[in-house]
This record gives C-alpha cells, structure tokens and sequence, in this order.
C-alpha cells in the first residue's frame, strides 16, 4: 500500500514545515539570545513582559485559534500562578523559581481542571460569559480576603534565586531582571514555544482543529469533544499560569486587577493583534501589545481610549492580525516577483 | 443473520410520530436504498442508529449487540459510520487532513499530544490510498471548503469510509449535485463498498439511482415501513407506487 | 422582623436596578444575537450625565425640576446607543462572533476613557434629590423614601416592557425577528429598522439604570465594568434573551447579594458567581433561556 511517491510526499510535507519553521525560528532565536546586549536594560525588561505574556497568549490561543473557544477567563489562571508564588513567599518562605514554577503548576492544574469540567460543555458566547463569571469569583476572592491576599494592596515577591542558587539577584536589582532572569525567561518561553508546536501539529491538534471546524462531524470521526475540549483547556490554563509565575518576580508584586476579566480582555486583545489563525500571531501579538501599551500609558491618561480605538480599527480593517497580514502581503509579493 | 436489527424503534417530536416502532434490517455485504418522500422519517432513523439523539423508545442491536445506549463514539467504535445530507467536513483542513484525523481518531491515535502528526508515514499513506480510492486524490492538499460540490459530497463520504465501518449510512450522497456527476458518484461508492465486503443503507430521493444500484429497497412513510424487497418487488408493489412512486413520475 | 424587611426593600432595590440593566442586554441578545460587553459603560454613561445634570447644571433647583431632569441619562445612554449600532456594530453581523464581542470590547475601553475624559478621573455625585426626599422609619430605623422610587421605577419598566413587547405591534415585529432574522425580513420588516430599535431600547434601559442609581451613590469610573458582570450573571441565569429571565434572574440575584452583605460578606460575589454556575450546571440555558 505505501507506494514511494506516496511515502515521499509525505517526508517532504514534514521537511516543508520544519524548513519553514527554520526559516523564521532560528534568526528570531538568535536575535532574543544577543538582545540583552545590545538594548538599554529598560527595553531588554519590557521584551522580558513581552515574552512571558506571549507564552500566556500561546496558551490562550490553544483555545481560541485551534479549538474555536473564546474565553474571557485567562485572567484567572495568570493570577492563580502569580498568587500561588505570592503567597508560597508569604506563607513557605520558598524563594526557589522552580519551585515557584512547580507550585505554579500544581495550582493551575487544579483551577483549570475545576474550570474545565464546568465550561468545556458550552460553546460561543455561554463559553465566553462562564469562563467570565468564573474568573470574577478567584478575583473576588482575592479582592475580599485581604488578610491572606493583601486585597487591593496586593502581595510583594522579592527576587527569587534561579536553578538552585546558581544566579541569585542580590546585586542591582535591574541588572538581574535584564540578564539572568532575562535567559531565564527565554529559555522557557523557547521550552513552550516548542512545546506548543509539537501540540498544535500533534495528532490531538488535528482533532481539536476538527472540532473547531465541525463539532458535529467530529463527534461522528469518533472524537469525544468534551475530553477533547477539556485536555486543550488545561494545556491553555497551564501556559498562562506559568506566565503568572513568571511574570510575578519582575512585577515585584501581585493586586487583584490581574485577576480581573478586562485582564482577560488585555489577553484576547493581544492574540488578536498578532493574528489568532497563525501559530506565530499570538507571540508577535503579546510583545507588541506590551510595547504598545507602555508607551500609550506613558503618552497618555487616556490610554484605554488609545488601545480600544487601535482593537476597534484592527478588527474592522486587520482581522488577521500583523502575522496574517504579513503572511498575505508576503504571498502578494512572491506571486508578483 | 443481520447486521444491523431495531426493533420497534420510536421517535416522536411532540405530536409527530417521525419514527414509529420500526423494525428494520440490514444484511451482511449489501447496499439497501432507504427511500420515502420528505418527512417519512428515514433521516430520522438514521439519526438514531448512528446515534445523534437517542430514541423514545425500542432496541437497536447492532451485531447481536445493544448498542440502543451507547455514545457516538461507542457505535463509531462497533462499526457504524455515517455521511450527511448537508456536507458535513472540516472545511480549514485539507481534504488529505480531513482523512488523515480520521484515521487518527479511528486508531486511538489523537490522544497523542507530543507527537509530530506528520511524523507517522502510514497513517498518511493510508489516508492518500483512500483519497485514491474516491478519486480525490489530486485535491489532497486543497482546503476541503474549497473543492467543488460533488468532490465534497465523496469526501464527505470518504472521511465515513475511512473509519473502517461495518456498516456505512449515506445521507444523500448525491443530493446537490448536477445530474451528470450523479452516476459517477454512485459508481464509486458502491464499488468501494461492495470490494471492501461492508454493508451500505443510502438514503435517496433519486428513484433512478435507487433502482440501479441497490441490492434492497426499504421504502418509508410517515414514520413506518411501508414495504421492503427487491427492486423488482418494489416496483411491481401498489402501495408504494401510489405514495411514492407515483409521485415521481409525474414530475 | 424590621431588619428583614429592611433587607428585602434593599433586595428589591438592587434588582431593580439590576433587571434595567441585564434586560437590556438580554432584550439586545435576544433580538441581534450580539453580546455587548460594552453594555456597562452605556449604563455608566447614563449615571454621569444624570448625575452631571442633577448635580451640577441645576444644582439647587427644586426637586420637582430635578426630578424632571432624573431620565437625561436614559435619553443620552438611547441617543448613544442609536449613533453606535449603525456605525461600529452593523458591520459585524456577518462576522464571526469572536469579532463582535472584540469590537464591544474596544468600545467598552474607549467609552471608559471617554466618561474619564469628560467628568474627570473624580466620582460625580446626584445626592441633593436624595436628600430631598427625605427618609421614613422601617421600626425604629430610618430608611431613604428615594429608595422606594428606584424600586418603582424598576416595576413601572418591567410592566412597560412587557405591554410594549406583548401588546404592541412594534412588539410582534421585535419578536418575530429575535425568532427568525431570515424570515422576518422576507416578510418584509425592515430588520435593520428592528435592530436600531432593540439596540437603542437597550441602551435606554441600561441608561436608565445609571439614571436612577446615581442619586443614592455617585457615578464613578469602573462602575460600568463591574455592573456589566453582575448583568451577565443575571442572564446565565434568567437565560440569555429572555426577559422573564432578566427579571427573575435580577430577583435572584438581588436576594442573594443582601443576604451576602448582611451575612456573609466576604464570599457574597463568589456566592454569586458560583449561583450562576450551579444554574448552567443543571439547565444550560438559564432559568427562561431557549436551549
């Protein structure tokens, strides 16, 4: 039955998508690997924002570009894993990142499993307004119970030491986020970005981009959806509460307002920016925001007016985003020359 | 021996019996045409035996196996597969995709999360082989959501036929398409079907494509069997050329 | 016993309010099948200009006067709502919902600056008409007769609406078309008219919403944002696109968040929250929604 020619296409169908994954991937590697470098240290920080953000938007795009599920709760699972390394700080002492990372984790596990079980029966907007509503019940927790949370105050992290006490940060405190923490940070985002493309081009990607295409006929290929649903909502979960614990040592601190589902918002915002139907688009999509933002918040009060005017001109005039549009103009010019 | 037996199989949507106690049969290695005007009720069982809602009431026993509970999934799993009247496809997926998921799914392989799908040859050999089989094969690469009409309707059908089924309903196969690609529709169907030694219940609305490549005919109306037999015996019977038939003739 | 019923007018007070807000988003739904997460800020924007009209352009007339100016705030959240609708949301009706609820996302952080932009980063207050109104005794306690307005006002709407909806041919078009767009508009309604309607009488009810409040607290920013959980919460559920659900939902709702407040205050949203998960658990579509 496997005659070569068939045998052959398909060895150069995966040799086609890895040599494009080359193609982008490595010079991009190289680039974040000498950044630190050749930037101030203010601008090596914020790319450090940027990319734990993206490894949060990476997981939130699990479930919006590849399963068809928008979800207006991954403020929640963000907070779990900076609330869990806050109050490990408060509570254990622990000042080891990986422990952090681990107790990360654990806890995003259990959240999403919880989440999971009660949101993967719906789709479309009832998805959308659960994950919500659900979120808003960690955020009023966190809100309300302020002698274990600190409540609007929020909970400090100090600096945390990496891979055992190799790097600690007890020299300037900018000078550690900026390099050691910096190469921290990307290692594990090169670790998710991997991670995540194994995921998506795995054989569970497939089904769960079968689902989102067609629920019904999926069902009758023999996929069961909820199953389905429910592991790519704990892979999405579990992203983005890493993102939490890491992004919570270089905030120094944790309030509420990242529980909160217009931080939620922020992460559907930025998936979208970047083009939530490529793999790519919700990476380039986290950093720009963040850069984006910054500066809007340094220009302007009003800010929010800014950001809501660029969503609004983005959705009706850039759909696909900057990588969906970049992709397009870049076929355009191909044909053309 | 049958493969397939429901017995007084009932459906009700409100006050409409859309199926009412049917016993239905079908045998090893044959292709049954399941026929009857809109509304008589053979989507409906359909809908039933593959296991999109469950019944009201009655047993459906498929290889002497109960099967009137059991989950999508589960009947998938026995031996049942279906097309749909209105395609039914995963249409941002390349029709060599749209094969491929199936055959991962139907061999337990997507619960696999950390491994490259590309990287299992035979599984997308198996799917070419198929997409041959249909004469599909030069619309591999292309979006299912793109090919013409009556390629989405084989497709359609290829992607049931991939999950190795015992027993495959087809939905309309030709329901759709010009007059023309009827028959060479037809012909690949069913010559897949009968090489591969399976069974097939096709519902149709065409009565020429009924009688010329059917095996049995099973004819409803309004939720009840109205005759079953050859397709000499349905054509020499009076009940069917009255409600049915007869209507047929005259447009 | 006074303290109780002292609860339940609160009770009755919050649901009033509640019910204008969530019915409107859920009339918008059940007519345009579009989720308006920027529903909030038109009920937050009618708090302001109320409040900006009360409070500060006939501040110190009589209450009369002031009481004639209360529903500014519905009119302007209305006339918004049918500026928006044509402009920034028509467009999408053909799109994917992903888009739809990202432009009422934008929109929700652009009317958010905007009311900033407008009155200022500092809360807005109405209080003089509560004031004037005084106040009677529930027992040995004094209770604001404002109060009982609001309670009125949420009736008196929710008895409106629905002679309006049922009783009304406007009302027969308005539902034929949250039936069966397609259809409706083969029968030659205007649904683009239809939709205009529903989303400005929308608006006018969330509007109302922020008019009313804003007498017993200020307007403040943010107050949009977290009203608008609050109305999700009383749709999942009433069901979304129902009014009967909007107002039994906000009853609900209403009941359970005094109680909150009275006796357990630390958990009272999360009380909400996980009520209106429990209700989708056991009947997806909400109490009155269509499955």
């Amino acid at each position: 039955m496997s005659t070569p020619a068939v045998a052959a296409s398909a060895i150069a169908r995966e040799a086609g998508s890895l040599r494009h994954v080359f193609r982008w991937a490595l010079p991009v590697a190289v680039i974040l690997l000498v950044v630190p470098w050749i930037v101030p240290q203010y601008t090596a920080i914020l790319l450090t924002y940027g990319l734990i953000m993206a490894i949060g938007a990476l997981g939130f795009n699990l479930l919006l570009g590849y399963t068809g599920l928008l979800s207006f709760g991954h403020s929640a699972y963000f907070g779990v894993g900076a609330y869990v390394v806050a109050l490990m700080v408060k509570y254990l002492r622990v000042g080891s990142m990986e422990l952090f990372l681990l107790g990360a984790i654990v806890g995003s596990v259990i959240v999403t499993a919880v989440f999971g079980f009660v949101c993967v029966r719906y789709t479309r907007i009832f998805f959308g307004i659960l994950t919500l509503a659900l979120s808003q019940v960690l955020w009023s927790l966190a809100f309300k119970f302020f002698w274990v949370t600190g409540g609007t105050d929020g909970l400090r992290v100090p600096t945390p030491s990496l891979l055992a006490g190799l790097a600690t940060g007890t020299g300037d405190k900018t000078d550690f986020m900026s390099h050691a923490y910096y190469y921290y940070v990307l290692v594990i985002f090169f670790a998710c970005v991997v991670l995540m493309w194994v995921i998506v081009n795995s054989p569970f990607g497939k089904a769960l981009q079968a689902i989102r295409d067609n629920e019904t006929r999926a069902e009758f290929v023999g996929v069961q959806i909820w199953r389905y649903r429910f592991v790519a909502f704990l892979v999405s979960g579990v992203f983005t509460g890493l993102a939490g614990a890491l992004w919570v040592p270089l905030n120094g601190l944790t309030t509420p307002d990242i529980m909160h589902w217009t931080f939620s918002g922020e992460i559907v915002f930025m998936t979208v920016l970047g083009g939530f139907r490529s793999f790519a688009g919700p990476i380039v999509g986290a950093i720009v925001f963040n850069y984006l933002k910054t500066y809007a918040v340094g220009y302007t009060v009003y800010w929010q007016l800014l950001l809501g005017a660029v969503l609004v001109a983005l959705v009706v005039s850039l759909p696909t985003g900057i990588v969906g549009t970049a992709e397009r103009l870049a076929a355009r010019w191909k044909k053309g020359g | 021996m049958s493969l397939l037996v429901t017995k007084e199989l009932v459906k009700y949507f409100g006050d409409t019996h859309a199926v009412d106690h049917v016993n239905f049969t079908v045998k090893h290695r044959e292709v049954l045409a399941l026929i009857g005007s809109n509304g008589a009720g053979k989507t409906t069982l359909v809908n039933l035996i593959s296991g999109l809602f469950p019944p009201d009431g009655g047993q459906i026993l498929f290889r002497d196996r109960d099967v009137t509970h059991e989950s999508v999934h589960g009947r998938i799993e026995a031996g049942i597969a279906r097309s749909f009247q209105l395609v039914n496809l995963f249409d941002q997926l390349s029709a060599l995709d749209n094969i491929a998921l199936t055959i991962f799914s139907r061999d337990h392989k997507t619960k696999k999360l950390v491994s490259l799908a590309s990287a299992d040859g035979a599984v997308w050999d198996e799917a070419y082989e198929v997409l041959r089989l249909f004469g599909l094969d030069a619309k591999a690469r292309m979006l299912a959501g793109g090919v013409s009409q009556g390629e989405r309707k084989l497709l359609d059908v290829a992607v049931a036929y991939a999950l190795k089924p015992k027993l495959l309903f087809l939905d309309e196969p030709t329901s759709g398409v010009s007059t023309r690609e009827k028959a060479p529709i037809m012909d690949t169907v069913t010559s897949v079907v009968r090489s591969m030694g399976i069974s097939a219940a096709i519902i149709e609305h065409d009565m020429d494509v009924v009688f010329n490549y059917s095996d049995r005919i099973v004819a409803m109306h309004q939720g009840t069997i109205l005759a079953d037999g050859t397709p000499d015996e349905i054509r020499r019977n009076e009940a069917v050329r009255t409600t049915l038939i007869g209507t047929a003739d005259a447009h | 016993m006074e303290v109780l019923l002292i609860h339940l007018v609160n009770a009755l007070l919050y649901a009033s309010v509640l019910f204008l807000i969530a019915g409107g988003l859920s009339l918008i739904y059940g007519v345009m099948r579009i989720v308006n997460l920027a529903h909030g800020n038109l009920y937050a924007f009618g708090a302001y200009v109320t409040a900006w009209a009360i409070g500060g352009v006939a501040a110190g007339a009589p209450s009369s006067l002031l009481l004639v100016l209360l529903p500014a705030g519905a009119f302007a959240a209305a006339v918004l709502g049918a500026a928006l609708e044509p402009t920034l949301l028509r467009p999408f009706y053909k799109r994917a919902e992903e888009y739809q609820l990202l432009v009422t996302f934008g929109l929700l952080m652009i009317l958010e600056d905007l009311l900033r932009f407008i009155w200022g980063p500092y809360p807005l207050s109405a209080s003089e008409l509560f004031e004037n109104f005084g106040s009677l005794t529930i027992g040995d306690s004094l209770y604001p007769t404002y109060n009982f307005l609001v309670i009125g006002v949420g009736i008196v709407a929710a008895v409106f609406l629905w002679a309006f909806i049922y009783k009304t041919r406007f009302g027969v078009v308005l539902r034929a078309t949250s039936q069966n767009m397609r259809m409706a508009s083969a029968l030659g309604v205007n649904v683009n008219r239809v939709y205009v309607q529903a989303f400005t009488l929308g608006c006018f009810m969330a509007g109302l919403g922020g008019a009313i409040v804003v007498p017993g607290q200020s307007a403040v920013l943010g107050m949009g944002v977290d009203a608008l959980v609050l109305a999700f919460i009383v749709v999942v559920i009433g069901g979304l696109g129902s009014l009967e659900g909007a107002l039994v939902g906000a009853l609900i709702v209403g009941v359970v968040r005094e109680a909150g407040i009275a006796w357990f205050p630390e958990i009272e949203l999360a009380v909400l929250y996980l009520a209106a998960a429990i209700v989708l658990l056991v009947r997806p579509a909400g109490l009155f929604g269509r499955p």
